[in-house]
Parts: C-alpha cells; structure tokens; sequence
C-alpha cells in the first residue's frame, strides 16, 4: 500500500510538472516548427505572462480564473506586437542572428522586470478551493496537483483536436511538412504565423502562472528554465503537439524521480538521456524526418 | 601574320598572375601594417595602466575565447552554444592537477588543458557533428550541462559547487611568480600565450584547410559535391577550437588561481558568443574588438548600474542582430566602403 501510494504521489507531482512545461513549450514547438525561428525569449513570454497573472492577483486582487485570462491576453497581444514591428525582419535571417536576438530580449524582459516590479521573487496565492488536499481513493494528493494534471490533458486535447480537425490547423499542418507547397496552394503563411505566435506566446504565459506556485517567478525565470523548455521541444520534435505533450511529461516525472532519489546532481542523467535520445532520433520522437 | 604583337610576358611566372584577382588572392593572406596595433595598444596598456592589469588579463583571455569560437563558429558554420565545455575542460584540469598537487608547471599545464580539451571535443564533434540546426544547438547544451552537472557531483574531486581555491601554481620558466597582488606575470604570460595561438590560427584559417571550411559555410553541398571530406574536416576543425578554448579556461584558472562551476555554465557560452557576434564574426580580429568593447562596458557599467548594464546589452544586441548582421567590424568595414566610394566618384 505504502509503495503504491509512493509511486503514485511521485508520477502525480512529475505529471503537473510536467503539465506546466508542457503548456509552456507547446508554443514554442509549433512556430519553431512553423518558421524554424530559434526563440529562445520563449520563456521571457512565460515570465511576462506569469508577472501579469500573480501581479493581477496580489495587487488587484483580481480572481484566479480572470487573472490567468488576463496573462493569456496580455501575453498575446505584446507577442503581436514584438512579431509584428521585430521578429518578421529576422525569419530569413541565420540561425545565429536570431539566437542573439532573443538573447538580446531575453536581457531586456529581465532587466525591465527589475526595474517596473523589482528584483525580489512574487509568490503565487491560490485560491482556498485549489489549495487544499483531494481524496482520491488510494492516494490523498494536493488538489493544485490534479487540477494542472487535468488542466493539461483538456488543453492537450483541445490544441490536438484544432490542429486535427479544423481549417487552420490543417493549414498549420501543411506548412510545418513542406512550407513552400503550402505557400503556392494559397495558405497565407504570414498571417498563419502571426496567430500561432500569438496563441502560443499566450499559452506561454498561462503556462508562466499556473507554474508560478511551484517553479517560482523572478527576474531570472526566463534563462532558468530555458534549456527545460528547449529539451521539451527538441525531445518532441519541432511541429509536433502530441510529441512536446509526451516530452515534457517524461521530462517531468524523470526529473522528479531524479531530483528524489539522487538530489545532488540527478539532471545530469537528464542531459544524457536526451543527447543519447536526439543522436537515435535527431528530429525528436514525433518530429518529421528532414528530405 | 597580321596579328597585333602580344606583350611579352615571363615564362616561368605563368599569364595568370597579372590578374588583378589572382595578385588580390596571394595578396589576401599577408601581414597589414595594422596588425601589429593590437599588440602594440596591450603594450601601452601593460605600461600605462599597471593597476588594472587583472582586469586586462581577464580580457586577453575573452580574446582567446572567443578567438577559438570564431574558428568553429565563424569559419566552419558549427552553430555552438555549449563552448564553455571546453573552457571548462582546461580550467579543470589546470584546476585539479594543481589542487591535487600533481603538476603545477604553468607551460606544460597549459599544453595537458588544450589536449584534454581537444578529446572532449573530438569525441563530442564525432557523435554530435551529424546533427544541424536546433539539433544540435541542443546537444551542444547539454553537453555542456552534462559536464558541469558531472564537476557538481564528484564533489570530492572537484569541490563540488566551491569549486578548487588557491591553486598553487609553479612560476612561469621557474622565475617569474603568479603574485595575487600584482597582476605584472599574468598580463604578460596571457599575452604571450595569446599571440602564439592567434598565429597559429591566422595560419590555419588562411592554409587550405581552412579555406575548406569557409567553403563548407558557404555551401556545404558544393564541397560534398568536390569531394572535400566534410564531416572529418567539422571535426578536426571542432577539436582544434576546443582546444584552444581548453588553452583559454587553463589560462583563466591559472591566473584566477581558483577553479569553479562557473567555467562550465551557460553564462560563459552565452557572453563568448555575444563577444563574438559583437566584434563580427569570420574575420579574426572581431573577438579582439568584441571582447575589449563588451569586457570594458561590463567591468565599469555593470558593477555600478547592473540592470541599466542589462538593459544596455539587451537593446544592443537586439539591434545588432537587426542592423549590423556583422558586428562592429562589419558595420566599419560598410562606413569604409561608402566612404571611400563616395571619395572615389567625381
């Protein structure tokens, strides 16, 4: 009994991480996938997003449920508005030239987030119905836990289901396998892109809130999780959405399990799996091969 | 035969060589005037500013730091954000043969730092060498995490986290001490190692094999397609530029004369290539402009006005990437070329 309920309060506290990751990276994955844009600013978006959110809560106290609409917006509209007026002049631009860009962003979130909030970390108050225990029968565990859990797998689902079964997500679909074609059939790729930037920029920061209560937030959260996220998509594979959910699910419970049993030092044995990982498959579990 | 007389030419010397282009190519590799200010200005500096000479040797080696990512990164294309595991590499083994008090003669050090350095490189550029793109930015990552995670667990060895202090390290030819106080030896010793390195890769990239690799940048197609052995050249070319990173980290633990985690982070990868990119990568002397501009702003802006410095870098950067694709010799090199255009034309 006692075994069981260990391994269940191990995979369920791996899982919500891993949720959180996931709707983090699940952005990132789909434009790199789009535009083969190398973002690494990702995380300054989430951070962005999560600011808003805590913010909102703590000094507004605005409710939990319209505090993370609000970050989700606000993280897509300043998205927009960066793709529009600064990332659209760098897509044909060299790998290297947009790593230094979003480098450069990356200085630019943290330091103004010093400046307007200040350097201190925020903390995240749930709210008293999330914050307890939950019963579930063979395991109590805390409710925050299985609500991200459940959160996550109905975003998964959502996001898998566009991308399945509408229009755009075939259009989505189409330009990740071959852009050119996709371009000559009509699709307009441009404004394709603007909407899934937005989108998962926007997720990005929902991703940055709901994690903020146990990842943290403060001026650094951009660089500190970036080579996580980075592992998630490049783990999934670029475009793929079923893959960064697999991924970072993984990624989430391995980390957990390491971070248990072997606290000093146990990432590296996630830096080995995934190099070992992308040298078996270099476009990621789910990813398209390159022709 | 009413054929206008041909000019005579040498016979031995072949029609080619009065083209214009061909004299611009054998010209192309030989020393400029100009070359020699850089040593000149460190010099001058040596004299002029004895107080600071810790500092200018912390520059001399961002110089060669960032001198051996401009051979795999400017020259070769390899798109790297895990260089610092070379650093690291020598640093480590610097580190930890003096700490251990195995070998503390700073030459020989310095020559077991570049070796170690080079296996590491060799061994990750044979398996990590057949990815691209994101691919292998990744890998290159987390290599580097790997090693620093490896350094952070073998606690014992290494010191962990702590890291190694107070390296002993011998004086250099048995004479000239590492005084913590006076930073006269590490100025010199680092310039030394410095211009025996930057020879050696003025040499290489200017030698065929180094024109490979710029053929390999450029289209790496076409020289699949001549025959060039391209994967064996990457690989080579990524060892020996690990090596001089491993030369640059022994230098850095040797004149710090303490050793930790830091050499191996993410940080580290990140300001080289930000000195790099900065300076204007593929062309040499970009990490001596890159590293002297970068090093210079952070030491005096960063320790009074951290977030302002912060703020600073991020729109430069920023707009670097956006307007002058090549640095800052770069943006020279285009204000030359319009000058002189404008000069030239009535």
């Amino acid at each position: 009994m006692d075994l069981v309920s260990n391994f269940a309060g191990i995979l369920l506290g791996g899982l919500s991480a891993g949720t959180v990751l996931f709707i983090v990276s699940v952005g990132l994955s789909v434009t790199m996938g789009l535009m083969g844009f190398v973002n690494l600013a990702h995380g300054a978006f989430a951070m962005f997003g999560g600011y808003v959110i805590v913010l909102a809560m703590n000094r507004a106290h605005v409710g939990f449920g319209l505090a993370l609409a609000l970050g989700f917006l606000a993280t897509a509209a300043l998205s927009v508005v960066l793709e529009r007026l600064l990332y659209r002049r760098l897509y044909r631009a060299n790998e290297l030239d947009q790593v230094l860009f979003t480098i450069g962003l990356i200085f630019i979130f943290m330091a103004a987030t010093i400046l307007v909030v200040g350097p201190e970390s925020q903390t995240l108050q749930l709210p008293p119905a999330l914050g307890g225990q939950l019963n579930l029968g063979f395991i109590q565990y805390r409710t925050y836990s299985i609500f991200l859990i459940v959160v996550g797998f109905l975003i998964a689902l959502g996001i898998w289901l566009a991308f399945e079964r509408t229009r755009i997500g075939a259009q989505i679909r189409a330009t990740v396998d071959n852009r050119r074609m996709a371009e000559s059939l009509g699709i307009n790729v441009d404004r394709l892109f603007t909407i899934t930037f937005a989108f998962g920029s926007g997720m990005a920061g929902l991703g940055g809130g709901l994690g903020a209560e146990f990842l943290g937030l403060d001026p650094q959260y951009a660089l500190k999780y970036l080579v996580y996220f980075l592992i998630a998509v490049s783990v999934g594979g670029l475009g793929s959405v079923l893959g960064v959910y697999y991924a970072s699910l993984l990624l989430g419970v391995l980390d957990f399990v390491f971070k248990l049993y072997l606290p000093k030092g146990g990432t590296i044995f996630i830096y080995a799996l995934t190099i070992l990982l992308l040298l078996w498959r270099p476009q990621g579990l789910f990813g398209r091969k390159e022709t | 035969m009413s054929a206008a007389p041909v000019p005579a030419k040498p016979a031995a010397a072949g029609p080619w060589l009065d083209q214009p282009a061909a004299r611009a190519l054998m010209r192309r590799h030989r020393l400029r005037w100009w070359e020699a200010l850089p040593w000149l200005a460190a010099i001058g500096f040596y004299f002029a500013f004895p107080d600071y000479l810790g500092f200018g040797s912390e520059l001399l080696i961002a110089i060669l730091f960032a001198l051996s990512l401009d051979l795999a990164l400017g020259y070769a294309g390899i798109i790297t954000l895990g260089h610092a595991a070379f650093f690291g590499t020598g640093a480590y083994t610097v580190g930890l043969l003096a700490f251990h008090g195995i070998w503390t003669e700073p030459i020989t050090s310095l020559i077991l730092a570049a070796l170690a350095a080079a296996v590491v490189g060799l061994a990750s550029g044979l398996v990590l060498l057949r990815t691209r793109g994101l691919t292998l930015l990744m890998l290159t990552i987390c290599t580097m995490a790997l090693l620093e995670q490896a350094a952070n667990m073998a606690r014992d060895i290494t010191g962990g986290f702590d890291g190694l202090p107070s390296l002993p390290i011998a004086p250099v030819f048995g004479v000239f001490e590492f005084s913590p106080l006076y930073a006269n030896t590490q100025f010199l010793y680092s310039l030394a190692v410095l211009l025996l390195c930057f020879a050696f890769v003025r040499t290489l990239v200017y030698s065929p094999f180094g024109q490979s690799l710029t053929g390999i940048r450029e289209n790496i197609l076409r020289m699949h397609a001549v025959g060039s052995p391209v994967r064996r050249r990457l690989v080579i070319c990524y060892a020996i530029s690990a090596a001089l990173a491993g030369v640059a980290g022994g230098l850095w633990a040797q004149t710090n004369a303490y050793v930790n985690l830091s050499v191996l982070d993410l940080d580290r990868a990140a300001t080289v290539l930000i000195v790099l990119i900065l300076g204007g990568y593929g062309r040499l002397y970009g990490a001596f402009v890159g590293a002297v501009v970068y090093l210079a702003l952070a030491h005096f802006l960063a320790r009074f006005y951290p977030t302002a410095w912060q703020l600073g870098l991020g729109v430069l950067l920023v707009l670097i990437a956006l307007f002058a694709r090549n640095g800052i010799l770069g943006l020279g090199e285009t204000l030359l070329r319009r000058y002189t255009a404008r000069r030239a034309a009535p």
